[in-house]
């Protein structure tokens, strides 16, 4: 591990640290009882099996969401249009389970790639208006989330909307295609695998292929690529593709996994969600289920001391925020950054010098 | 003699890189004269107007402006002290009109808070028809052509009360007409008393307009002579000129067939004007084909056709028979091109990936490293350690970021993976700028081997002692343009090659610069 | 009936009424790209303004006095959000999404330690700006009814137009704003400190934001909700950047945007699905910002003889 690893690593412990004792802080300031309240947070996950199983089932869709965004972000983009693929991956989830009639082992695998479809195809459209027309990637992509809200609601109330119940919700995705859970007493379902598997494939993309190697290259100095001969245009657009297929999946597993209705009908904030995971995790997919699992685990203890204190579960968003803050700081910490840096550059001198 | 308004006195600027840019210099300035500075790029004439001008602050020397010593901490103490530099990449505002540009930074106001426009407006015409410019002061700057826009730069230093005029190659960008306009306004600007620094390795521009000149190479000055008494060739032959002479064993030349076919090659820059024009040129296997030239010459243009980076461009260039325009960049590698990029930065690396991914970048789809999808990691690691070995990178291992490596040896990992794949045809262009002794010297061997396996190499470089050593054939670029071309570079002095670089002499038959109609 | 009540004196109205909060959030996007940075913290802003207008209001028993000290935090948080990109070196956007996760859980934090609710703020008794007649004019007809009766922030936020349009255009630190922005070592070399123009700009933008925040609790409705910003602030920067990051520009996009809204409120009457029609801001700005891209690209390929 060289010096600049070991300085990411200890700037984002100590960015957590921080932001967990600014967060203890707020407790302590708007609680009657915060001692009970940080010990909830902390320790609640792990009180019972089913509270543990909440941490794991939170963690699900964030690896998705987690995956997407490192590989969008690997190309160097700002596309935060993953909000919207997740979300339009769980209608179609829905709409490809109501709508055909698949033997229970292809149905679930059915609506997932439908779903992941359509996600890629909403992170494309910001990308390509883009190359078509130079257009700012952070506002289309932007619109294209607040789109999908829409049409999806559109879609809900006119064509999946099941009359009998009280809420607007859809009617009941069979039970074939629903994900089973895999571990007695919680709702873990199968999806825990796909997730994982799809950090792990996410992992062997970006740094065991050829286009992952080109995609890295683009995002790191177009111009090199460019030089290289890479097609960084057509990588760009792969990018965006395989994020938004991660995102729809993502969206279609959560669905067929913890809903058995389609009831989305304002933003979740995955897209949100997946940009401190991949801040935590560097955007290396392989580190994304640790740091999926972190705010997982965080958000479960959090939404337990709301239940059992008089502290809300917001606090967490707040935690989130503080994160995020410091950690791309690049001048947080930078002092102790360039003496560990100009240590191990005399520490190359010498060896060099030894050498010769 | 009139009055000294600057000295510069053993001026010594060393960077932190242990660079010394400039040695021991002294210059001098007298009222109201067009002062020429001269010398070719990286001769420390640069560094020695940075340090006038307040960016840089130099280890030793003193500097007298108007009989007083004075330390120049800032450009915008420079300003406050008269002194006003008119950059060649000009610093404007495009969306404001000029008179805006001019009065940005000391606005004057009207009822307390809003600028008063017209009286900005009035100011900046003041200005300009005091100087005789020319200049719609209600005008966008973006609107303006190129002569204009540094008319602007030129009145915003005026503008600002400089007496002393720092001009770094005004004419690079201009229209021989706008040219000529300039030195009219430079003309006056003189008899008004001001006092200009002309940075240029125009000779005769220097001829027609200054009346003094200093010449440095290599960091140190070559001495101050008036501009009358010195002769083109004299001015060449102290700017251009070899402190050392390096010598490398080569082989006898054996050429091959024609690998690379240029006709009548144009490339038009941004501004429309033509940056390579009409040139023609072959390049066999076997040879070492020097291009030699003042930088900025059409170099980086011709580069960028050559290697497929840039497609626009009119004429032929066949690469074994293809022509260039029909391929990709990866095409153009596949059929054997390496090109060592003049900035290793911006195209040779990408600095926050490890030595590993910045040396396969070339080969990642060879199928000896690469499957169709996934990468053969273990053939590639095994690769890339014998690389570092073979080119003497110093790292401790690839795993290294590039960006972490100093010049010489980032150099070396651009030369290992272009070399890397035996290419036929190699473009080095200044291959070994900026760097290490001995990483230098390790680079000129290198392309000497390939020569004697059979490549054919283009060297471009400013580096005279390398190209003079290395080259089999060589020719001599100025403005876009082979002004001449020597088939036995053992017999060519470097006075010579000035006068050839420095477009006082043209040789229109260019023999031996085709081999075959 | 639907092109009746869209040539109706009150659809240009409620246009004017939902246009207010964009545009105040425009303007502030306009002067922060001015000077080169994108201020997608618009969107927190908001939603903390539209808190802290309810609590202070409240606290003064005066809405004005409430306004004054969310301009002020809404500045701070400006200079937050500056201080991060500018001191720290913090990805611009990525500091931005922070201060927006922030505003969503400390705004929900907030709200339930002073009124005990989590979602609504009807407990608190915040005062709002109230809404004036404009005599005359209010008697011109039709035009009476569209601009007379409006909320005085909204006549402000009018203004407010006009004066930054001033500012940036007519006044030096404006010159030197747009200076910073479009070529910063230019305004380097005349002694101009980047950081400090972009800090101000920052400020400025995080004050004109909070009003357009506090309008939605003080004056487009009486109470706060949680996340009521929805989105607002990002169509603002859409709004600004399709204007040209001009104050006019940002007008005209955001009545645009506003019309869209107040479309989208009466067509919800006819038979039109209301859902599609909820798309409408959002896909005309879409469009709006994939044509405006297109002539500029198309305008810069020109000017460099590409």
């Amino acid at each position: 591990m060289n010096s600049n690893t070991k300085f990411n690593v200890l700037r984002t412990v100590l960015s957590v640290g921080i932001a967990l004792l600014i967060s203890f802080g707020i407790i302590f300031l708007t609680s009657k009882e915060p001692v009970n309240a940080i010990v909830q947070l902390l320790t609640g996950p792990l009180q019972s099996q089913r509270r543990f199983g909440n941490v794991i089932e939170a963690m699900i869709p964030l690896i998705f969401t987690g995956v997407g965004v490192s590989i969008m972000f690997a190309a160097n983009e700002i596309n935060l249009a993953g909000e919207g693929a997740f979300h339009l991956g769980g209608l179609v989830a829905t709409y490809v389970a109501l709508n055909t009639t698949l033997p229970s082992g292809i149905s679930p695998l059915a609506c997932i790639l439908a779903a992941g479809f359509f996600g890629a195809m909403v992170t494309t459209v910001p990308a390509v208006l883009k190359i078509k027309t130079e257009s700012d990637v952070l506002v289309s992509s932007l619109m294209m989330n607040y789109l999908i809200l829409y049409f999806a609601n559109y879609v809900l109330s006119n064509f999946l909307r099941d009359p009998s119940a009280g809420a607007v919700v859809s009617f009941a995705v069979p039970q074939t295609t629903q994900l089973g859970t895999i571990f007695a007493g919680t709702r873990i379902h199968i999806g825990l695998f796909i997730a994982l598997a799809v950090a792990v494939f996410g992992y062997i993309f970006m740094f065991k292929t050829r286009t992952g190697y080109e995609l890295r290259l683009t995002g790191e100095n177009r111009s090199f690529a460019r030089y290289s001969g890479i097609n960084v245009v057509k990588i760009t657009l792969i990018s965006q593709l395989l994020g938004g297929f991660i995102f729809g999946i993502g969206g279609g597993v959560e669905l067929l996994g913890m809903y058995n209705r389609f009831t989305w009908t304002s933003q979740l904030g995955y897209g949100w969600d997946a940009i401190i995971i991949t801040t935590l995790a560097k955007k290396n997919p392989l580190y994304v289920p640790f740091a999926a699992f972190f705010l997982a685990y965080l958000r479960t203890g959090a939404s337990i001391m709301a239940r059992s204190t008089d502290v809300v579960t917001e606090i967490v968003t707040i935690t989130q925020g503080i994160i995020i803050l410091l950690v791309v700081a690049e001048q947080f910490l930078s002092k102790y950054k360039h003496k560990m840096i100009a240590k191990e550059a005399k520490a190359t001198l010498t060896n060099e010098t030894e050498g010769e | 003699m009139s009055e000294k308004v600057l000295q510069m006195n053993n001026i010594m600027k060393i960077y932190p890189n242990g660079v010394v840019a400039v040695e021991d210099v002294t210059f001098e300035l007298e009222k109201g004269e067009i002062h020429a500075l001269l010398g070719e790029n990286g001769a420390g004439k640069s560094t020695l107007m940075k340090v006038l001008f307040g960016i840089e602050s130099p280890e030793q020397g003193k500097i007298i402006l108007n009989g007083t010593e004075t330390t120049i901490k800032s450009p915008q103490d420079a300003i406050k002290k008269g002194i006003g530099m008119v950059h060649q990449h000009f610093m404007l505002v495009p969306s404001l009109t000029v008179a805006e540009n001019i009065v940005l930074g000391t606005e004057p106001k009207k009822s307390g808070m809003f600028i008063d426009m017209e009286k900005a407006v009035e100011l900046s015409q003041q200005i300009a028809e005091k100087y005789n410019f020319d200049v719609d002061v209600r005008e966008k700057v973006e609107e303006l052509p190129v002569g204009i826009k540094q008319k602007v730069e030129i009145l915003k230093a005026l503008y600002r009360g400089a007496d002393i005029l720092i001009l770094d190659e005004p004419t690079a960008v201009l229209t021989p007409q706008e040219t000529d306009e300039l030195f009219i306004q430079l003309k006056k600007l003189r008899e008004a008393g001001h006092t200009i620094i002309f940075i240029s390795h125009k000779l005769d521009e220097i001829k027609e307009i200054c009346d003094r000149a200093t010449i440095m190479r290599n960091g140190k000055s070559k001495g101050t002579h008036l501009v009358k008494d010195i002769s083109t060739t004299q001015m060449s032959r102290l700017m251009v000129g070899r402190d050392v002479v390096l010598t490398f064993d080569k082989k006898p030349l054996d050429l091959k067939e024609t690998v690379l076919k240029v006709r009548n090659l144009c490339v038009a820059g941004s501004t429309g004007v033509k940056r390579v024009n009409n040139l023609s040129f072959d390049l066999k296997a076997g040879e070492i084909f020097g291009i030699a030239g003042v930088e900025g010459n059409g170099q980086g243009h011709l580069v960028e056709v050559l290697t497929g980076l840039s497609k626009k461009y009119m004429g032929e260039i066949s690469v074994f028979g293809m022509e260039a325009k029909k391929h990709s960049i990866k095409e153009i590698r596949e059929l054997g091109m390496a090109h060592i990029p003049e900035d290793r930065m911006t195209l040779g690396c990408a600095k926050n990936m490890n030595i590993m991914d910045n040396m396969f970048s070339n080969q990642y789809d060879n199928p000896e490293y690469s499957g169709k999808v996934m990468l053969k990691s273990k053939k590639i690691e095994k690769r890339v350690n014998e690389l570092i070995k073979e080119y003497l990178v110093k790292c401790k291992s690839y795993k290294q970021n590039v960006g972490m490596l100093s010049g010489g040896n980032i150099q070396k990992v651009v030369v290992a993976r272009e070399f890397s794949t035996n290419p036929k045809i190699i473009i080095a262009n200044q291959p070994t700028r900026g760097i290490d002794v001995g990483a230098a010297a390790f680079i000129r061997q290198r392309i000497i081997e390939f020569r004697e396996a059979g490549s054919a190499i283009i060297l471009i470089s400013a580096d005279l002692n390398e190209i003079l050593e290395l080259s089999d054939r060589l020719a001599v670029i100025y403005k876009g343009q082979f002004a001449g071309v020597f088939n036995d570079v053992k017999n060519v002095t470097e006075g010579e090659l000035g006068e050839y670089m420095l477009g006082i002499k043209k040789d229109d038959k260019l023999e031996g610069i085709i081999y075959e109609q | 009936m639907i092109f009746e009540a869209i040539i109706s004196p009150e659809f240009f109205n409620a246009t004017l009424r939902a246009t207010t909060p964009i545009l105040f959030a425009a303007l502030a996007s306009a002067v922060a790209s001015k000077s080169g940075i994108t201020n997608m913290a618009l969107e927190g802003i908001m939603l903390f303004s539209a808190l802290f207008g309810v609590i202070f209001s409240a606290a003064f028993q005066s809405a004005w006095m409430g306004l004054l000290v969310t301009m002020i935090i809404g500045g701070f948080i400006g200079f937050f959000l500056a201080f991060f990109v500018l001191r720290l070196k913090t990805d611009q956007i990525l500091a931005a999404i922070a201060i927006n996760l922030i505003a969503n859980g400390a705004t929900i934090l907030i709200l339930l330690a002073v009124s005990g609710d989590r979602g609504v703020s009807s407990s608190i008794q915040s005062l709002q700006i109230p809404r004036v007649a404009i005599p005359v004019i209010e008697n011109i007809p039709f035009l009476g009814r569209v601009i007379s009766n409006q909320n005085i922030l909204t006549y402000i936020s009018l203004i407010m137009v006009v004066v930054v349009h001033m500012f940036l255009y007519k006044t030096p630190l404006g010159l030197r704003i747009r200076a910073v922005g479009e070529n910063k070592d230019a305004a380097e070399s005349v002694g101009i400190s980047s950081k400090k123009v972009q800090y101000i700009s920052l400020i400025i933008s995080g004050v004109l934001a909070s009003i357009g925040g506090f309008f939605l609790s003080g004056g487009y409705l009486t109470y706060f909700t949680t996340g009521m910003s929805a989105g607002r602030g990002f169509i603002a920067l859409a709004a600004a950047s399709m204007g040209g990051n001009t104050p006019i520009g940002a007008f005209l996009v955001s009545i645009l945007f506003g019309a869209a809204q107040a479309l989208a409120n009466i067509l919800q009457l006819g038979s039109w699905p209301y859902e599609l029609i909820q798309m409408l801001p959002y896909f005309t700005t879409l469009l709006g910002l994939g044509i405006y891209s297109y002539i500029r690209m198309k305008k810069r390929q020109r000017l460099t003889g590409k």
